[in-house]
């Protein structure tokens, strides 16, 4: 009998494990060049079906997507990307069509652990690309010098911060910056509290803020456009990190206001009245496509994807993945409703790649201030 | 005939107050009844709420396939995968660990301050955050050890936030063994490790596999950890081994609602449906086991 019970036991634990190799034996690891894995192949199939829809115009002016094509299909070896998370859906929808491009071989993971946790791992050398939702800090430049890591920097869409009400709220269809300021500076905490303070024709009613909460890259951008110094904001508004939470907040109370990426408000419209912003010339401008991209609305940023500048050099499968990330194949999806950015123009496109090809190292951020123009032809 | 008028004195002190009394029964029944129910309500709206989001996501293809931008093509595939391989290898390490400590504790050890020491700290253990024991997985496990972010490093790092609930659980199923059990095979000439083997863990077993699906159902739902150590927000491979990259299914769930669009959070729900159907089906074969494997004193 008790001989039975360990036998039982042990037969469990064997169970458990065949269970476990079984389950992993289908899977050929994903770097052997040779794995002609079924499922993958029929999974890239249909994803390349769409894909193939939506870049078929730049494959129609450049005509070299199948031998490109073709070229990826012997690269293999894996990619690590983490960083921000504003700028994953890039990343992730990059790493997906590349595969579905022909680069079945090439494994690419993205993590999510924000811009400053992204940095950290990229500083080690630990990922090869790190997304990031603003420029690179001057102390993780440090850091990545000091383990040897040159990086180059690569802005790859635009993103506009939405300042939002409730669809309700009629009497506000536009905030100057400077009103914006005067709600959210951190000497506002307590005192501004209703709307007739922030204009004079204005109803006497309580203003309901919302907003990101300290770790988000939107709430360092946003706070440094409005008050003039990063990461000075009030604390007296309903904070969350998680953007769904903030449209629920401001779609049910009345008379609110908050502000957080584009692609969340495109996705809720209906339950959403966006604000126009005045950046201090009296025309109020409304995000959009256009008026993000011409840099007419002021709350517009850029999103960067910095590349490990050595293993651009010696890995070709990393080559070719931000060659893909920069080229006409990929860029249109960007702007897709999927991830919800804005596209820098063609031109603009052509300098990033230039940089890339050039090889070009470190940032072009100077005093904080991000220029397109500076990363052609450098 | 003093008996009778005590008796007689004791009926008029005595005041049946029945329908008060029965009242009170009353009341506290419902108020028992309404605790359960607000109970059980709350967890009810939630599971409908879910399941009304979620079931039209449900499907095969849900299951097969991988991540992808476009709702209707993503599924959780990897993430299932990568939860199955983390709780398998969690398991396999927290429980052998976690009930040899036990029986260590509990058989072996004396009374002396070491012990006592080595029981506060145990019974500290299960109250640190979860997010500590990422950060200690992150050094040690993924760069001491050089792990990297792999299932294993993932695993250990849950074996030791679950390994307190299972040595706490073994103990108490250890020690609710009748001593005269041990006397009996003491007495018949067995060692203490015979003892242990053949009539100790028999008897406990039941309690410790109790243990076993407390910890697995805190380990499959935890995210912050994992955050720390590293799982991905995208692949689209299944673990090969314990030493790929991986994802689980909080992670993906995670993500998921935090995307803008709605049909991902539909997806969302469909992946926590997923992820109770993994945890009952989990526990169930541990309560099977522990059908199977009781014995009466």
């Amino acid at each position: 009998m008790d001989r039975t019970f360990v036998g039982r036991w042990m037969s469990m634990v064997m169970v458990v494990a065949l269970l476990l190799v079984a389950c992993g034996g289908g899977e050929p690891a994903a770097t052997t060049v040779t794995g002609a894995d079924t499922e993958p192949t029929a999974d890239t199939a249909v994803d390349g079906a769409a894909g193939g829809e939506e870049t078929a115009p730049a494959e129609e002016t450049n005509g070299e997507g199948a031998g490109a094509a073709a070229d990826r299909g012997s690269l293999s070896g894996r990619i690590e990307i983490d960083g921000s998370s504003t700028v994953l859906p890039i990343s992730e929808a990059a790493a997906q069509e590349f595969k579905a491009a022909g680069a079945e071989n090439v494994d690419v993971t993205v993590a999510s652990s924000g811009t400053g946790g992204g940095f950290e791992r990229f500083c080690r050398g630990e990922t090869q690309v790190s997304n990031a939702s603003r420029p690179i800090k001057e102390d993780e430049i440090a850091a990545c010098k000091k383990a040897g890591v040159e990086f180059i920097e690569l802005p790859v869409a635009l993103d506009g911060l939405a300042v939002m009400t409730n669809p309700e709220t009629e009497f506000v269809d536009c905030l100057t910056m400077a009103e914006l300021k005067k709600i959210w500076q951190p000497s506002a905490e307590g005192k501004v509290t209703k709307w007739n303070q922030v204009r004079k024709n204005f109803p006497d009613e309580e203003i309901a803020l919302f907003g990101p909460g300290e770790q988000s890259g939107t709430f360092d951008f946003f706070t440094d456009e409005v008050a003039g110094e990063e990461g000075a904001s009030r604390k007296d508004y309903t904070a969350s990190e998680d953007d769904n939470v903030l449209v629920q907040g401001i779609s049910g109370e009345a008379n609110s206001l908050g502000y957080f990426g584009f692609s969340y408000y495109a996705q809720n419209q209906e339950a959403l009245k966006l604000l126009g912003v005045d950046g201090g010339d009296g025309k109020c401008v409304k995000p959009s496509e256009k008026t993000v991209n011409d840099g007419t609305y002021p709350l517009s940023r850029p999103l960067f994807i910095y590349v490990n500048a050595d293993d651009a050099k010696k890995q070709p499968a990393m080559e070719a993945f931000v060659n893909f990330y920069l080229s006409e194949e990929f860029t249109p999806v960007v702007a897709t409703p999927e991830v919800g950015y804005v596209e820098l123009t063609d031109q603009q496109y052509q300098g990033v790649r230039q940089r890339f090809e050039k090889r070009t190292k470190g940032t072009e951020i100077k005093n904080g201030e991000f220029n397109i123009e500076d990363y052609a032809g450098s | 005939m003093t008996s009778r008028a005590d008796t007689r004195e004791s009926a008029a002190l005595f005041r049946p107050n029945v329908p008060v009394r029965k009242l009170k029964g009353y009341i506290f029944t419902g108020l028992g009844i309404l605790s359960i129910a607000i109970a059980l309500g709350t967890l009810l709206t939630l599971l409908v709420d879910v399941a009304r989001d979620g079931l039209p996501w449900l499907n095969w293809d849900f299951l097969t396939s991988f991540d992808s931008r476009f709702a209707e093509r993503a599924g959780l595939r990897a993430a299932l995968m990568g939860t199955l391989w983390m709780m398998a290898l969690t398991i396999l390490v927290a429980l052998p660990l976690g009930v040899l400590s036990a029986i260590y504790l509990e058989e072996y050890a004396g009374d002396n301050w070491f012990t006592r020491f080595i029981q506060v700290n145990i019974s500290n253990l299960a109250g640190v955050p979860s997010i500590v024991y990422g950060l200690l997985g992150l050094q040690i496990f993924v760069r001491l050890f050089q792990l990297n972010r792999s299932i294993l490093a993932g695993a250990l790092t849950m074996a030791l936030l679950v390994l307190p609930i299972i040595i706490v659980a073994g103990r108490e199923s250890i020690r609710a063994v009748p001593s005269s059990m041990r006397d009996a095979s003491f007495a018949l000439g067995a060692t203490r490790s015979q003892t242990v083997r053949h009539h100790v863990l028999p008897y406990a077993f039941p309690g410790i596999l109790t243990g076993n699906i407390l910890a697995a159902s805190r380990a499959i739902g935890e995210t912050a950890p994992l955050l720390v150590i590293g799982a991905l927000a995208y692949v689209a491979t299944t673990p090969s081994g314990p030493l790929s990259r991986f994802t689980v299914l909080p992670i993906q769930i995670f993500n998921w609602t935090s995307k803008p669009q709605k049909d991902f959070h539909g997806l969302a729900a469909a992946g926590i449906l997923l992820l109770l159907v993994v945890l009952l089906s989990m526990n169930s074969v541990a309560i099977y086991l522990r059908q199977r494997l009781h014995k009466r004193f």
